[in-house]
């Protein structure tokens, strides 16, 4: 049993890829063996910025021998049969066996040498390498058919025991010679065999176990910072990312002036890590310290001092370019920062982000003043439940959803009215000021503290701070897994920008297809159902859509009024404010507009502006349905993890109307509890049948009437029995949906089992006397639209 | 003649390689610029690198007349790469990035700076050995700073042009973008050349050891960059950001756009793409006045790239019977 060593050497590979290379070459070498039959006891893989490397354990040095029969033709079969069978086993008469009249071809395949074997796998291997991203370079790129590699590979150390396997790839000749650590040790390095290639490398200064190299920054880093008097903010990524820039990891600590503590320590951190791949450490008292610690690849004749003063400078200009940014900054109001939004477009037909902001602003006023979001906390006593809760009157005899809501024992109730104004107040405010940062400096440098920045500036600029925090938070959720906002401010605020960019884009028909969803309209979908589902927020979407539908026409419409004369802009103002007053603008008989309001006429000139206006505004209005099933589709991707079944999901929205993802869900878990239950499943069979046999009577939706008017004969027993188990589940169902009690609607459905499968025993639906069949139809028929009260079973599956 | 290998450095593969391509073996002056003494000055430090890749056969080019973002704009660049032509160039370009301006008060950013630009095709085998040896003879020591070759993968939108390659990171600054280009205006480069981008200040602050970019010796008789620069750099940062007229550069920009069309008509190439390397600078000018929002900037972007495909795909045409004549087997 012999060892196997391969190395390719390469220029510099970037960190991120190496552990994936790693995984890739073991998987493709030990394909390659198995495809010869062979396999090595361990495969264990190595990578370092220059070379990707692969020790294969135990191998045989020969393949086993096989030997391999191949049925011919019969020996009756005529001569022009076994002519062409010895031509395709390329052997002669006397080499072939005869057994029960047929010919057989036994060819004995000796084992082949493992070397052989290597020799062919490698550049197979090599040629089918998988980089995420690969280039061509050199004379050979000539051709676009050139050898393709993650940057260029320059050698090849391939040794099975302590001979070199010979391969020749992109005129790059297998040896048994590498090359040390790039500055300490650049000359040759010949080795011995796999036992030796760890041991070598090490002498000249490469680490080629990438776990030993982040094991050493991992260690020397929060020694470093230990002897410092300091704590290490762990990183596992960064570890990571400097094991593999590294072949020789050197961590140094440096300072940095502790004037920059001032900026925000987020700032620091990102600066620090993102830019510079550095660490950072916290002091006793956890606050971010003046210190970083970067990893340096190379021991450095004078013990490192030159590489932390480089480094030191290059944080200090990062971070000096930072505390411009942000002291700049902090000078100019978000208020006055939010101006400069009318000069950006949000998109070429959607107008600027100021309009964006206005329509965002508005949702979110909306949003609070209806009581959908914070409506709980301010509003005691309007909440669900409450109906049942006036009764006894004695402490304790609330139902458990009024509990909460009680209104304190003495004094008055608290100023709901007021609160809820102020929050809303709130609410436009921090929905106002939330995309300010976007034209700050340092936004502008580091687009991913978008928020987070303007939380600063407003906290810092006086603001309440559930205004800082909204403007903080607003973008949240980012995507699965990430906080989901809970202040009412900020459900608010967050809320409204994302429903406003769903009902934005898909009023001009930019939805998400296939891969293609350039506006993150499906993360703003998941982040709207996360946020209502966690806070348990009660929005009609319906609602909200209408709302935010008639706010995008009124931009859109704006955005048209833009190519008309500049005499419209000054007559919009009138138009809106008539119309808001329910005094619309008439339009006269020859075309031209009137103002009863403002007393004024219009000129036939810009009667035609007004016209075109009103036509955009008038136009055809963002499809509710469509946004609807978006959301559908995006709740049914996010509750999968969950376990709530899609088909389900789509039962509860097939109904129509259910726009309340609360309650949606709430619908959906009862109905996935009920199913999975033994009455659930034969009710589902009972719907069915009943369902079908509608389908192949033609009776649609309205038949469900014909069962409301008096028979003109005696039911059957079944039948009666059926009867009065649907008077007695119709109305119990309606009900218990009315109070949100789903379990109570499954329940109440749950009684009709029984009669139903009584029913489809005993009485022939398909009667020749047509008033019986006419009635019978028509009570399968209510049957259906029973289930319907609580979803459509038609969409179940199973 | 000097010896070309400092004698801190191990002889190995590295330096070994660089000499076998020199064809003068010699560096000038090389031990003033590690031995301790005084450190090369800014316009030194362009002479040696003159010196360096002259030696290695590049032609030595002087700066393109036009403004421009990145030395990868110049047409011996862009265009060059191009083709199955050999080339190997070096030259200084100075850089125009209005949003960098900061009004001569930040010491390390300006809206014009200079890039030393080595454009080498096809890329040879050792080109970061003969990369890292051009850092030694400007006097940077690999045995006490830590150079790096850290992923940057490189696109230029503006250019339909992407290559990989690394930013050469010396304690932790990036002070060169290495790249290995393989497309350009869309199309495939055949055969791939190599890229090197110097960040000329960077290099020299970091040689000189001074931390604000104004106080670099601009040569060795006193003369600082500052007082080169500075008046500059207040100047155009107001211009940039505060002053430049909006309307006549949104009406620039289209002009441009116009006149690169006009010229791809009458089939010539290098004068439609000096139009798009205006019109580009023209967008820089608007993103500095902050007058394109992030929707439109992707749009602005796409009609320079078209423009400068366009030119690309243009000089292609104009240029394959004479490449094909010297390169038989080339084609597209």
């Amino acid at each position: 049993m012999t060892d196997f060593l391969l190395e390719l050497r390469s220029e510099e590979i970037p960190a991120r890829m190496q552990d994936g290379a790693r995984a890739n070459l073991a998987k493709l070498f030990a394909a390659e063996l198995a495809r010869a039959g062979l396999a090595a006891a361990e495969i264990v893989t190595y990578a370092t910025p220059r070379r990707l490397a692969l020790i294969a354990r135990d191998l045989p040095m020969a393949t086993e021998a096989v030997s391999e029969e191949v049925k011919g033709p019969k020996t009756s079969a005529p001569p022009q049969a076994l002519d062409g069978f010895l031509r395709k086993t390329g052997l002669t008469r006397e080499r072939l066996t005869e057994r029960n009249g047929v010919f057989f071809a036994v060819t004995e395949k000796p084992g082949r040498a493992t070397a052989d074997v290597l020799a062919e796998a490698i550049p197979a291997i090599i040629r089918a390498f998988p980089w995420p991203k690969s280039m061509r370079w050199g004379n050979a790129s000539a051709s676009t058919e050139s050898l393709r590699w993650v940057r260029p590979l320059h050698g090849i150390v391939a040794l099975f025991g302590e001979e070199v396997v010979p391969v020749t790839v992109a005129g790059i000749d297998s040896g048994a010679v590498t090359y040390g650590h790039r500055f300490h040790h650049p000359g040759a390095i010949t080795i011995g065999s796999a036992a030796d290639y760890a041991d070598k490398l090490r002498m000249c200064h490469v680490i080629v176990d990438q776990d030993e190299r982040a094991a050493a920054i991992r260690t020397r880093a929060a020694a470093l910072a230990a002897e410092a008097g300091l704590e290490l903010v762990p990183d596992e990524g960064l570890v990571a990312e400097n094991a593999g820039l590294t072949e020789w990891p050197v961590p140094l600590l440096g300072r940095f002036d502790p004037a920059f503590l001032d900026v925000p320590a987020e700032v620091i951190q990102l600066t620090a890590r993102v830019n510079q791949k550095y660490f950072v450490c916290r002091d006793g008292a956890g606050k971010l310290a003046d210190a970083f610690i970067c990893t340096a690849n190379i021991e450095a004749t004078d013990g490192g001092a030159k590489i932390v003063e480089g480094n030191r400078k290059v944080l200090a200009a990062r971070l000096a370019d930072a505390r411009f940014f942000y002291d700049t900054d902090l000078k100019v109001p978000l208020e006055e920062q939010a101006k400069k939004l009318q000069k950006i477009v949000f998109h070429e037909k959607l107008g600027t982000l100021a309009d964006k902001v206005d329509r965002v602003a508005k949702l979110a006023r909306w949003l609070v003043e209806e009581g959908i979001v914070g409506g709980e906390n301010i509003l005691p006593g309007t909440g669900r439940g409450t109906s049942e809760a006036g009764g006894g009157g004695a402490p304790g005899s609330a139902t458990p959803e009024a509990a909460p809501l009680h209104r304190p024992a003495d004094g008055p109730p608290p100023h709901a009215g007021e609160d809820k104004a102020h929050l809303a107040d709130l609410a436009e405010r921090a929905a106002r000021l939330c995309k300010a940062d976007l034209v700050t400096g340092m936004v502008g440098e580091f687009p991913e503290l978008q928020g987070l920045m303007g939380g600063y500036y407003a906290a810092a600029q006086g603001e309440d701070p559930r205004v800082a925090e909204a403007i903080r938070d607003h973008y949240k959720p980012v995507g699965q897994g990430d906080d989901v906002p809970t202040a009412p401010v900020t459900v608010a605020v967050s809320l409204a920008d994302k429903l406003d960019t769903i009902a934005s884009f898909f009023a001009i028909n930019e939805k998400p297809t296939g891969s293609k969803d350039p506006f993150a309209l499906r993360r703003a979908a998941l982040g709207v159902s996360a946020t209502l589902i966690a806070g348990d927020v009660r929005l009609p979407l319906a609602r909200a859509l209408a709302q935010q539908g008639a706010a995008v026409a009124r931009t859109l419409a704006g955005q048209g009024i833009a190519k008309f004369p500049d005499a419209f802009r000054q007559w919009e103002a009138r138009f809106w404010e008539a119309r808001d007053a329910g005094t619309p603008f008439v339009r006269n008989a020859d075309g031209s507009y009137a103002s009863p309001m403002h007393d004024v006429q219009f000129s036939g000139g810009i009667s035609a502006v007004i016209d075109e206006y009103v036509a955009i505004l008038d136009g055809p209005r963002l499809d509710h349905a469509a946004v609807l099933d978006f959301f559908a589709d995006r709740l049914k991707v996010q509750q999968r993890e969950a376990g709530v079944r899609h088909d389900l999901i789509d039962a509860v929205f097939a109904l129509g109307g259910e726009d309340d993802l609360v309650r949606l869900l709430a619908r959906v878990r009862a109905l996935q509890s009920f199913v999975g239950t033994d009455d659930g499943a034969n009710l589902l069979a009972g719907y069915k049948r009943a369902a079908n046999i509608l389908k192949k009577e033609g009776v649609d939706a309205s038949g469900a009437t014909v069962a409301n008017e008096s028979l003109s004969y005696t039911p059957e027993k079944d039948e009666a029995a059926l009867i009065a188990a649907l008077d007695a589940a119709e109305p119990a169902a309606a009900r218990a949906v009315a109070a949100e009690d789903f379990e109570a609607a499954m329940a109440a459905l749950a009684t009709l089992r029984a009669p139903i499968d009584a029913f489809f025993d005993t009485v022939t639906v398909n009667d020749p006397d047509a008033a019986k069949r006419a009635a019978r139809l028509g009570l399968l028929a209510r049957v259906r639209a029973s289930v319907h009260t609580v979803a459509d079973f038609s969409r179940i599956e199973g | 003649m000097t010896n070309v290998v400092p004698p801190m450095l191990i002889p190995g593969r590295c330096w070994a390689k660089a000499t076998r391509v020199m064809t003068d073996a010699h560096i000038p002056s090389a031990a003033p610029a590690t031995g301790g003494t005084r450190p090369l000055s800014f316009q030194s430090m362009i002479l040696r690198l003159h010196q360096y890749w002259s030696e290695r056969g590049c032609l030595i080019l002087q700066p393109y007349d036009m403004e421009m973002g990145a030395g990868t704009f110049h047409p011996a660049t862009t265009l060059r790469a191009l083709g199955p032509e050999p080339w190997n160039a070096a030259f200084v370009q100075p850089c125009r990035r209005p949003t960098d301006g900061r009004y001569g008060e930040n010491p390390n950013r300006l809206q014009h700076y200079y890039q030393y630009q080595v454009i080498l095709k096809p890329s040879p085998p050792d080109l970061q050995e003969l990369y890292l040896g051009s850092l030694l003879a400007i006097g940077v020591d690999v045995t006490t700073h830590d150079i790096r070759f850290v992923e940057d993968d490189w696109e230029s939108p503006t250019l339909g042009a992407w290559g990989l390659g690394w930013e050469v990171w010396c304690d932790g600054m990036e002070v060169t973008q290495f790249t290995y280009f393989q497309q350009m205006g869309g199309f495939d480069c055949k055969p791939v050349a190599g890229e090197l981008t110097y960040g000329l200040e960077r290099l020299a602050m970091y040689i000189q050891d001074v931390d604000n970019v104004y106080d670099l010796a601009f040569n060795d008789a006193g003369v600082s960059y500052g007082e080169v620069f500075l008046e500059n750099e207040r100047q155009m940062s107001t211009w940039n950001f505060e002053v430049a007229d909006t309307a006549a550069l949104f009406d620039a920009f289209r002009k441009h756009v116009t006149e690169c069309e006009n010229s791809l008509e009458a089939k010539l190439p290098i004068a439609a793409y000096e139009q798009a390397i205006k019109a580009s600078h023209v967008f820089n000018l608007l993103q500095a006045r902050g007058v394109i929002s992030v929707a439109e900037r992707q749009a602005y972007m796409g009609r320079v790239r078209d423009l400068a495909k366009g030119a690309c795909a243009a000089q292609i045409e104009k240029m394959t019977p004479q490449w094909q004549s010297r390169f038989p087997e080339w084609s597209l």
